[in-house]
């Protein structure tokens, strides 16, 4: 119980802060706009090009606003010497890490919540049908990206060349996550059927799975100096 | 005179703090140099030193923050770096940053921190420390609304929460105005009726000799003296002090 209550703590917390300055929303939001802005004119007005590149996109998107909003939620922590203050609580490291990956999970899936109509708009496509399915996908690679970018993110943490090593360090790490995302994306965006998109799926699952358990392993010796 | 046995222990209770040839360095730098060092339950020890001497790595290595390169440290019976949740929780700590979050209230800092520590009716307690340290009426402001020695008392009354069974503090007295090192010692002087042993790194030696029991000077990362406050007065004290400084910058 105690556990579960530090996760919690941690995870209100976070999102009690982010709520009040909207600082790391508000940066994501733009960044995932420019983004897309930018695709949107790099590519013209050539259709079957857009629909042949939407997948991989929407996951650009995705994941460049996230090291975006991962960057930020250690930021937080930095200042005031705060991170050093929650390690020193008697608290289990899992319980912190879990905390921490709850708030990233939650801030990168609204703001991916935000980027599908967006690209929807920009990119003249019908979404509003494939929500559900393109959510089945979006859902376990954001786990397995904010479980990747939570730990990498509290390792780097200490670094002064923060900003750079992460993106360094976390989209090697992630790529077969995100390959089949933006695999099983296609298979939504071109309207074929689900199934199509199912392995991909099942890899997605088993990165999570190994992430996660590797982060919460590890995370307890990557924050000690 | 009370004086160490013959393996450097003190006669009494099984020391709340005790460090034996504690080094650390820092890639070439050794900011520990073999540090020697018990704390009874119930004993203030202030330690004294000029910047870079040391003081803050041996609170955070204390702390359980830093692992030292070499030697062996026990706070509270744990030894540092093992006993995890358990000898986290025996210890309080007072950096020198305050460590409080600037978008939360002076209450929700508290609650969070409540939470962190398990505490039972955190409420009634949260409403106690805010009163005790004059901050009942900005329990509702942001942090970032207060000064900074309202943020100090803060930290403090974060540090009052819980009973502890061994107190750090960094700097304690920065920030901190007349009414506020009161109620610090105040604190301190419960909390040693109460048990806990209290090291306080500090540079302020008016304030550090008043409250101790034992004295200490950490000079480029050795202990180089160590003795009882009521053996010496302030200003032999401080003329030590003053020749252990001119000491570490010739050397």
């Amino acid at each position: 119980m105690s556990f579960v209550r530090r996760v919690v703590a941690i995870a209100r917390k976070d999102l009690l802060a982010e709520w009040r300055d909207r600082e790391s929303f508000s940066a994501m939001f733009f960044f995932a706009f420019l983004v897309l802005f930018l695709f949107n004119f790099a590519l013209g007005g050539d259709q079957t090009l857009i629909r042949g590149a939407s997948s991989g996109l929407l996951w650009l998107a995705f994941t460049f606003t996230s090291v975006l909003g991962l960057a930020r939620s250690v930021q937080g922590e930095l200042e005031n010497d705060c991170l050093d203050g929650l390690l020193l609580y008697p608290a289990p490291r899992e319980a912190i890490y879990l905390g921490k990956l709850l708030v990233n999970f939650t801030v990168i899936l609204v703001v991916e919540l935000v980027i599908f109509p967006l690209f929807a708009v920009l990119y003249n496509m019908d979404l509003w049908s494939r929500l559900p399915k393109l959510l089945l996908i979006a859902v376990p690679g954001t786990i397995g990206f904010a479980a990747a970018g939570t730990l990498l993110s509290a390792m780097t943490a200490g670094l002064k060349a923060r900003d750079a090593m992460l993106p360094f360090l976390l989209f090697p790490l992630t790529i077969p996550l995100i390959l089949s995302a933006v695999k099983g994306t296609e298979v939504v965006l071109r309207g074929d059927p689900f199934e199509l998109a199912v392995p991909w799926l099942k890899l997605m699952v088993a990165f999570d799975t190994v992430i996660l358990v590797a982060s919460l392993l590890t995370f307890e010796y990557l924050v000690e100096e | 005179m009370v004086t160490p046995d013959a393996e450097g222990r003190m006669p009494g209770p099984a020391p709340a703090v005790e460090t034996r040839r504690l080094v650390k360095w820092y890639g070439g730098y050794p900011a520990l140099r073999g540090i020697d060092l018990c704390v009874a339950p119930g004993e203030i020890l202030a330690l004294f030193g000029s910047n870079g001497a040391g003081k803050t790595t041996l609170l955070r290595i204390l702390a359980g923050r830093v692992r030292p390169t070499a030697g062996t440290a026990r706070v509270a019976g744990f030894e540092v770096g093992k006993g995890g949740d358990s000898a986290r929780g025996a210890i309080g700590t007072l950096a020198h940053g305050h460590q409080l979050y600037e978008t939360l209230t002076a209450s929700e800092n508290l609650a969070f921190a409540a939470a962190m520590l398990g505490l039972d009716r955190a409420g009634e307690r949260i409403a106690q420390v805010l009163l005790r340290v004059g901050l009942k009426a900005a329990a509702g402001s942001s942090v970032r609304t207060l000064s900074s020695g309202m943020k100090r008392r803060l930290a403090l009354a974060k540090l009052m929460l819980r009973e502890c069974k061994v107190i750090l503090l960094d700097e304690p007295y920065a920030s901190l105005d007349l009414q506020a090192t009161k109620l610090l010692e105040e604190f301190l002087m419960a909390s040693k009726i109460g048990g806990a042993a209290t090291i306080l790194a500090t540079h302020n030696l008016t304030m550090g000799f008043g409250v101790a029991d034992r004295l200490a000077i950490l000079r480029q990362g050795r202990l180089v003296f160590e003795g009882r406050r009521d053996e010496t007065s302030l200003d032999a004290f401080r003329a030590l002090f003053s020749l252990h400084g001119e000491l570490g910058e010739v050397e």
